[in-house]
């Protein structure tokens, strides 16, 4: 214990059975199970820790909660490193290594503390004032020097090795702190027989009962506390989350909350994540989330040794540490007594009660004369000395005298804030209370009722009765019947006597109101004199409140202090609005597994183990995998493999999955007519058997997705799209049927992944074909041609569709199996192609052969192109209405100068196309009003031996065998291109008819 | 948010795509004016207050729903099938 100068030997919550060892700026120290980072320090009477944000001044330990703005940490080392994290609420464990921020060379010597001494440059709006111009400084100069001299911790800055969850919880109730409100409240809730979940973001459950020396029913608290928690835990539908942070109160009863699983274990067990995010639906939910001590704004009140008051006590009773030997309490209220005759029960010193209440009662006067303290009622601290360690105060006495004390702790007490912030993140607004001098809820969100402090109810006994009273009513609410209400356990005398003061005026020093961001008085006062009155712009100007402690200790400060120089009270100077989170949450406890390539799903297609072995090399294609190229051995670069693949289909046979298209079974009387409404062309003449190509568009009139839809039966289509548009366009036809049309006889299903599909392209494509179809099936030119499709069986017996189509403009057809039978039939056709020497062929072939045939695909399909821009404007039908029909007549989208699709080839035919060169007319300058279109897609042709592109450019076909420059400043591209037809072979189409 | 499917029972808003405006009347494309057809494409009222919208139930049943949301509050009036609504309209 020797090591610990500042534990006492007994009492508290902690286990001086069990010591764990941990750093703090490499020195080593120890503490004890039950405490937190906080904790141990001061037991080892570190009272250093940290250096501010702006002035660098040395900061120690405030509070003893999740408010604390000052003992901001970097804990642990490596890549779990992380900054900002509140000592006061890090659980200690063993191996534990923090270290301070904010300061160079080292913590107790910080060169920048030199900031405090050229400080008036650094007032309210600095940023602004200083920073102005030229513009250019703020890249270069003034933001990277800001942000080494005034950043906070430091990030890891490297990846995350610990993985997080999402979970998702339902109940009838749930309760948000687990203090006595919370207990009670939960307990008759439970008793009711909700389902119940209490969550509390400490490590214990009893809120402000492990930090109080209190009587319930005549026994200490820690009795009922332990009963309680029993009998919670007896109740099966109760369940208890400690840890667990309730951070944003959300929509029709949603909750968000972050759960530390492992933030207490130096790091998480296998499997086990380090935090899990929450989404909790409730029926109902009580806020009993207790309430933040307030500080007092005076000169030097942030010097190492002043501290919360609440939270002195919370160190003594609770962790059994003495924050301090020789106190003064600085008090408005009853409360700060409390700390005082604490303190000194624990054996320290308590040198002077500062009361700035007028009169001091006989029960205090005794109260300060058996302690040994000076008295000093009506009086005021109004300075500090000590620099890195507090060593003595100045009191301003009622009388006007001025007294100095010496001390090592200063217990600050100013009357609490309740801890409303989730009331009002669905932006209902707390309302001043008089009497209490502080925010108490206002409207409530549906289904939260509020108990205890947090409503603004002070004490135990309010506590106890509004948890118990609450409890049953959400019950009841949430459609149980509760439980008869039992008596409101009884407790000791308590009185709550407050005069807040707002601030300590008269002295030189700094006085803060915002600790984390270092906003001072005066920072504030000068902003309400520059007219930055209204508290939402006072806010940013001077960034009152916007530090990630989002001014828990400060916002009603700064309110109070404006209140003050603009002579308006604090309810007509206002209050900001608390928004989600209450504290921090990592970003990894919001996206739990969705990161990297878990952040979406990759959909496999049913032949990829096929493709795999095959050694293709995968291109994600939306969520979809796709086989781009089969690379053999000694194939070094990418278009070695595809010009030979292009070249076996054009020459032999290949075949490629695809599967990944969208198929959509259409189905009723009138599926003819609903695709007569969503696509351009017509269907209803279609005879059964047939395929044709579609194109639809949005109601804009841009083009929105093509494919081909074959017809299997007289009311039965069966449509395909892209593999990317795929969910837009099932949702699109949904939106036609169902709110457009919802008399029309017609069903929709999406068959995307019921059915394997493959492409068997080339001149030997019959003759692999025969060798799968069953013998049965007549697949001859004549029997089966062009745009012929058939319900078919192959492998003896598989149910199978096959589609004479080709993208590839060669002799193909798509023959489709169930799912389950994709594997097999790609090693069929293989088997059965392997004398024509069968290629597989990937998405870049396929890329290839469409722009020799100068077929649009996604890059055409761009939504900023029309069906005319696309060639296809003899498509669209004039004898019905369709999707978009009348906005594609709009005259910008008629207008002849709209760039069109064509072809190009370059003129020095060994010179590559780039797609994204823009058209530019040749000998025109390279400026924005002589751009004339774009090339969307390029290609080399292995048949023709040069590249070619597929492109947009004004003037269009018309303008064929022109020439333009093809500039692509991004690439250093300026060539010279020809336009061309954009069909590069087989103009004829005789291939597809073979 | 939460929707109360009519098909699903109550589901995380997640599972829906918003679309927007539920009254807008898609006018006959062979008769109507270029006007009431732009109209109908782009131009929406931005109410305070109940707004009747379409919502895609995309991860769900895959209906399209009219849900009468007030949107100062997102408090959910009613939520009914979009082809419900037009078949009672047209009864």
């Amino acid at each position: 214990m020797s090591g610990q100068p500042f534990r006492l030997t007994s009492g508290g919550l902690i286990d001086r059975g069990r010591t764990l060892d941990f750093s703090f700026d490499g020195k080593s120290y120890q503490g004890h199970a039950g405490d937190t980072l906080a904790s141990a320090l001061l037991a080892n009477g570190v009272r250093l820790v940290g250096r501010s944000f702006k002035y660098h001044r040395p900061r120690g330990v405030l509070s003893a909660g999740p408010e604390e703005p000052n003992a901001l940490v970097e804990l642990r080392t490596g890549a779990r490193r992380e900054p900002n994290t509140r000592a006061t609420v890090v659980e200690l464990f063993d191996g534990l290594e923090a270290a301070s921020q904010n300061r160079w060379p080292s913590l107790a010597f910080d060169l920048l503390s030199l900031n405090g001494l050229v400080s008036p440059a650094l007032v309210a709006g600095f940023y602004y004032k200083t920073f102005m111009w030229p513009a250019a400084f703020w890249e270069k100069l003034y933001e990277p020097l800001i942000r080494r001299a005034a950043g906070l911790g430091r990030a890891a800055g490297a990846e995350d090795p610990d993985h997080y969850e999402k979970a998702f919880a339902f109940c009838d109730v749930l309760v948000i702190g687990g203090g006595p409100a919370g207990l009670a409240a939960a307990l008759a809730a439970g008793r009711s027989g909700a389902r119940v979940i209490l969550c509390d973001e400490d490590f214990r459950l009893g809120g402000r009962l492990l930090a109080e020396k209190r009587e319930i029913d005549g026994k200490p608290a820690s009795e009922w506390l332990a009963a309680t928690l029993a009998e919670l835990a007896s109740l099966p539908d109760v369940r208890i989350m400690p840890r667990t942070t309730i951070f944003g109160l959300y929509d029709h009863g949603i909750y968000g909350a972050v759960e530390r699983v492992s933030d207490h274990l130096p790091e998480p067990a296998p499997h086990q994540p380090r935090q899990r995010g929450w989404r909790i639906y409730a029926k109902r939910a009580i806020l009993a989330a207790g309430a933040l001590e307030r500080p007092i704004v005076f000169s030097g009140n942030d010097a190492p040794g002043v501290m919360l008051a609440g939270a002195a006590r919370t160190y003594v009773n609770r962790y059994g540490a003495l924050p301090g030997r020789e106190t003064v309490l600085f008090t408005a209220g009853d409360d700060g007594w409390a700390t005082a005759r604490d303190i000194a029960s624990a054996g320290g010193q308590v040198a002077a009660i500062v009361d700035s209440r007028p009169e001091a009662d006989a029960g205090r006067k005794a109260l300060a004369d058996k302690l040994g303290a000076r008295l000093f009622a009506g009086g005021a601290v109004e300075g500090t000395s000590g620099g890195r360690q507090l060593d003595g105060v100045t009191i301003r006495e009622a009388s006007g005298a001025t007294a100095s004390v010496a001390c090592d702790l200063l217990a600050v007490s100013n009357g609490w804030n309740p801890t409303l912030h989730l009331t009002s993140h669905q932006n209902d607004k707390p309302v001043w209370d008089d009497g209490l001098h502080c925010f108490v809820p206002g409207s409530l969100p549906a289904g939260l009722s509020v108990a205890g402090s947090a409503a603004g109810r002070f004490t135990l006994a309010q506590a106890l009765e509004d948890g118990a009273r609450l409890g049953r009513e959400a019950a009841a609410d949430a459609g149980l019947t509760p439980a008869g209400a039992g008596p409101v356990p009884a407790t000791d005398p308590e009185t709550n006597g407050l005069q807040p003061v707002w601030r300590v005026k008269g002295a030189k020093g700094k006085a803060f109101v915002d600790y984390q961001n270092d906003v001072t008085d005066k920072d504030v006062e000068l902003a309400a004199r520059e007219g930055f009155r209204p508290v939402e712009h006072l806010k940013r100007y001077t960034t009152l409140g916007m530090a990630t402690d989002q001014g828990k200790t400060s916002n009603l400060a700064g309110l109070a202090v404006v209140a003050e120089q603009t002579g308006r009270t604090i309810p007509q100077t206002g209050t900001t609005t608390f928004r989600p989170p209450y504290t921090p949450v990592a970003i990894g406890a919001l996206a739990g597994h969705h990161r990297g390539k878990d952040f979406r799903l990759t959909r496999l297609a049913p032949t990829h183990d096929w493709s795999r072995e095959q050694g293709a090399v995968f291109v994600e294609s939306g969520q979809w995998l796709r086989a781009q190229y089969y690379p053999k051995p000694g194939e070094n670069d990418w278009l070695t493999t595809v010009n030979r693949e292009v070249l076996a289909v054009r020459s032999g046979v290949g075949i490629c999955d695809v599967s990944t298209l969208g198929k959509i079974d259409i189905q009723g009387t009138d599926a003819a007519e609903f695709l007569e409404r969503v696509y351009i062309n017509g269907w209803k003449a279609l005879p059964v058997g047939k395929a044709r190509y579609g194109l639809m568009l949005r109601e804009d009139g841009f083009v929105m997705d093509d494919g081909t839809t074959s017809r299997l039966g007289e009311s039965h289509f069966l449509m395909t799209t892209t593999t990317a548009n795929a969910g837009k366009v099932m949702q699109h036809l949904e939106f036609c049927h169902q709110v457009l049309w919802p008399e029309l006889d017609v069903r929709l299903v999406s068959v995307s992944e019921q059915w394997a599909q493959a492409s068997i392209a080339g001149p030997k494509a019959r003759e692999t074909l025969r060798g799968v179809v069953d013998s049965a099936h007549d697949i001859s030119n004549e029997a089966f041609p062009y745009l012929a499709v058939r319900e078919i069986t192959v492998g003896g017996g598989i149910p199978a569709r096959l589609f004479r189509i080709s993208f590839s403009g060669e002799l193909a057809y798509e023959l489709a199996v169930p799912a389950d039978y994709g594997d097999a039939m790609m090693r069929a056709l293989m088997r059965a192609g392997a004398p024509f020497g069968i290629t597989p062929y990937g998405t870049e072939a396929l890329g290839v052969m469409r722009v020799e045939k100068g077929h649009v695909a996604g890059n055409e399909l761009s939504g900023q192109t029309t069906a005319r821009d696309l060639g296809l404007g003899k498509v669209m039908s004039s004898k019905k209405d369709y999707i978009g029909r009348l906005m594609a007549g709009r005259p910008a989208l008629i207008e002849k100068d709209r760039p069109s699709f064509v072809g190009f080839k370059p003129v020095d035919p060994a010179q590559r196309l780039r797609a994204g060169a823009h058209f530019i007319g040749i000998g025109k300058a390279t400026v924005m009003e002589n751009d004339e279109g774009y090339m969307t897609s390029v290609a080399y042709s292995p048949h023709l031996k040069h590249w070619m592109g597929l492109g947009l450019i004004k003037g269009g076909a018309a303008r064929i065998g022109e020439r333009v420059r093809a500039y692509d400043p991004v690439r250093n591209g300026d060539i010279v291109v020809e336009i061309c037809s954009p069909v590069f072979v087989d103009p004829e189409g005789a291939r597809l008819h073979g | 948010m939460r929707i109360t499917c009519p098909h699903c029972g109550a589901r995380d808003a997640q599972e829906f795509t918003y679309l927007g405006a539920a009254d807008p009347q898609r006018p006959d494309g062979m008769a109507a004016t270029e006007a009431a057809m732009v109209d109908y494409v782009y131009l929406r009222d931005n109410p305070a207050g109940p707004h009747r919208e379409l919502w895609y139930h995309g991860a769900g049943c895959h209906a399209w729903l009219v849900v009468t949301r007030d949107t100062r509050t997102h408090a959910i009036a009613s939520v009914e099938p979009a082809k419900a609504r037009k078949a009672g309209a047209a009864a």
